[in-house]
């Protein structure tokens, strides 16, 4: 038998993880990224001549738990029709046993990335509105993401906002979806993936497990998903990561992470950074919306539901948005001051 | 037409084998030896080598006991005592190793073994001399955890060398014996050197048959390979855990 070099291991390891797609209408183009239960590739669709994204299992099998959920992710998808949400437009068994799906490919840059050059803070607010939109939709859906952080959020060329990797999702009974009518994604238990190549810090890791355990990204889970609460989980839990989302995208840190400097952020936005990520889920909004109108009142000038305002505050808020006004006026009766200060001389 | 010439499709999903985990409680006693003798062929090589190493054992000493551990692991019915759900069977047959080391140096008690296990050929020479081509530094193999990455490396060179060995087999039976000799010469005799430009002009074939022909061997190898390790877990999950072990898809 013959003796197998290290290096001739690393080779074996690297061929194998090249999926099959003999009888498939696309070819492979890059390896993009990998994730917890998978390798994701740019694909050419031969057919509709057009890139893909094709995201595929290491492990053949249909009938296994990562199947099932990489099925049910296709699935979820596919039920989700938005454009913030990422279109799905295959899905199947390669050649080789593994079960693959392909979706739009998206060209941009990672939220985390993208943020960098986006100095405005009314411009990041637009941009988080963005992301609202596509999550309100999905709990209108009767979905939850449970994963929401920088790195699953893709911002577009054109500014265009998508949110990705929607493999932890969960279906809520109540919903209207088709896809409330698949299995329980908590029927199943899965492995702890390591943290992904593209992983810039420990705050990315990504931990799943099944029922009752936990499930999400530390930094941006909420209490009671880390609780593994899942029964309990509705769309308040997407709320808090949605919370410390927004704490990221003004302040750069997630949620829990001290700061090296000090970062101020505005009483308000503060305050709706610590209504979305409050401790109890009946202390946060009650829905999307309501924190997204929060965010446009904010932007509008107008007071926010998440903050009350001290006369002070009052008087401050006022003052900046009608400061062009109150600039005028007040130009106007300093001119009228002067003008009868030097008719009475 | 020589199966050499590539043709996409065909040849895939021959039915997966019984886990040798289950087997190993059959009552058929044919049945129970071949699992004995898949799991002996498995691990004997990571065993013998971890003797050396973690136990610092002479090569003379290090087959004795491995063939020892594997005759008590059939006599004590250890195997029947491996429970999938605490542990996975290589990190059960490390400690039983370590367990059955320990107690052989304490009784004193150990003997010269031939031949406990049955059909299975034990080359010890070429596993002292692979231990000399692994070149690993004993100072950094001192940690519980580099022990079991130690065993681990062990496990998936075996299981690799099993499933080359598996395809050799497969390639010659298919008049694929260029296609194995592809493989060969790129994937596990490659340097930075090789190319598949190349082995087109070494073989005095095109680009494309070079490209198709490592393809195809590269999957079978996959399928080969994965086929074996379904074999060697007792469930699905321990599989799914195992392959992504094996083939490093955890750790990139």
């Amino acid at each position: 038998m013959k003796f197998l070099s290290n290096r001739a291991l690393e080779r074996l390891r690297e061929g194998a993880e090249v999926p099959d797609l003999a009888g498939t209408r696309y070819r492979l183009l890059d390896r993009i990224a990998r994730g917890g239960m998978g390798v994701v590739y740019a694909a050419q669709d031969e057919n509709l001549q057009r890139r893909v994204a094709l995201k595929v299992l290491d492990v053949p099998g249909g009938d296994g738990d990562l199947a099932s959920r990489l099925i049910r992710e296709a699935r979820v998808l596919a039920a989700l029709e938005h454009p913030g949400i990422v279109p799905v437009h295959d899905v199947g068994t390669l050649a080789d046993g593994r079960v693959f799906y392909t979706m739009k490919f998206v060209e941009g840059q990672r939220l985390d990335k993208y943020i960098e050059s986006v100095t405005a803070v009314p411009d990041r607010l637009r941009l988080f509105l963005r992301i609202c939109e596509a999550v309100a939709f999905a709990h209108a859906r009767g979905v939850l993401h449970r994963d929401l952080k920088p790195a699953n959020i893709m911002v577009g060329p054109f500014g265009e906002v998508l949110v990705m990797d929607w493999g932890l999702a969960k279906i809520l009974c109540s919903g209207d979806s088709n896809a409330a009518r698949s299995p329980d994604p908590e029927a199943t238990v899965f492995e702890k993936p390591k943290p992904s190549a593209l992983s810039g810090d420990a705050t990315e890791i990504s931990v799943v497990t099944g029922h009752g355990a936990i499930l999400g990204t530390p930094g941006y889970m909420s209490p009671e998903q880390a609780r593994g609460d899942v029964e309990l989980l509705d769309a308040r839990s997407d709320i808090y990561s949605l919370g410390a989302l927004l704490r990221f995208i003004l302040t750069g840190l997630p949620e829990g992470v001290s700061a090296p400097r000090v970062v101020r952020l505005d009483k308000s936005l503060a305050a709706i950074c610590a209504k979305s990520t409050a401790a109890s889920p009946s202390d946060r909004y009650p829905n999307v919306l309501g924190m997204a109108l929060d965010i446009s009142r904010y932007l509008d000038g107008l007071a926010v539901a998440a903050h009350q305002e001290t006369l002070l505050e009052k008087a401050g808020r006022f003052y900046r948005r009608y400061r062009f006004f109150i600039l005028l006026i007040a130009a106007y009766l300093a001119m009228r001051v002067l003008i009868l200060l030097f008719l009475h001389r | 037409m020589r199966q050499d010439d590539f043709q996409p499709g065909g040849d895939r999903f021959p039915p997966t084998r019984r886990s040798v985990i289950e087997a190993v409680g059959s009552l058929d006693a044919e049945e129970r030896e071949r699992a004995l003798e898949t799991i002996c062929t498995a691990y004997w090589k990571p065993v013998y080598k971890y003797v050396r190493w973690r136990w610092n054992r002479a090569p003379d000493a290090a087959q004795d006991l491995t063939q020892g551990f594997f005759a008590e692991l059939l006599e004590r019915e250890l195997l029947e005592k491996f429970d999938s759900n605490k542990s996975r069977l290589r990190t059960y047959l490390r400690v039983c190793a370590d367990s059955f080391v320990m107690n052989e140096d304490k009784a004193s008690r150990r003997q010269k073994r031939s031949g406990g296990i049955p059909h299975v050929a034990l080359d010890f020479a070429a596993a002292e001399e692979e231990l000399g081509a692994t070149a690993i530094d004993p100072a950094k193999i001192a940690s519980p955890e580099s022990l079991e990455t130690f065993f681990e490396k062990e496990w998936v060179r075996s299981l690799f060398a099993l499933a080359v060995e598996d395809l050799r087999k497969s390639c010659e039976q298919r008049e694929r014996a260029r296609t194995f000799r592809l493989f060969e010469a790129y994937d596990l005799e490659g340097n930075e050197k090789s190319s598949y430009e190349q082995l087109s002009k070494d073989y005095g074939i095109s680009l494309a048959d070079v490209t198709n022909a490592l393809a195809w061997a590269r999957r079978e190898f996959r399928r080969i390979a994965l086929d074996r390790l379904r074999e060697l877990c007792a469930s699905e999950e321990e599989f799914q855990r195992e392959a992504r072990a094996a083939f490093g898809w955890d750790a990139k």
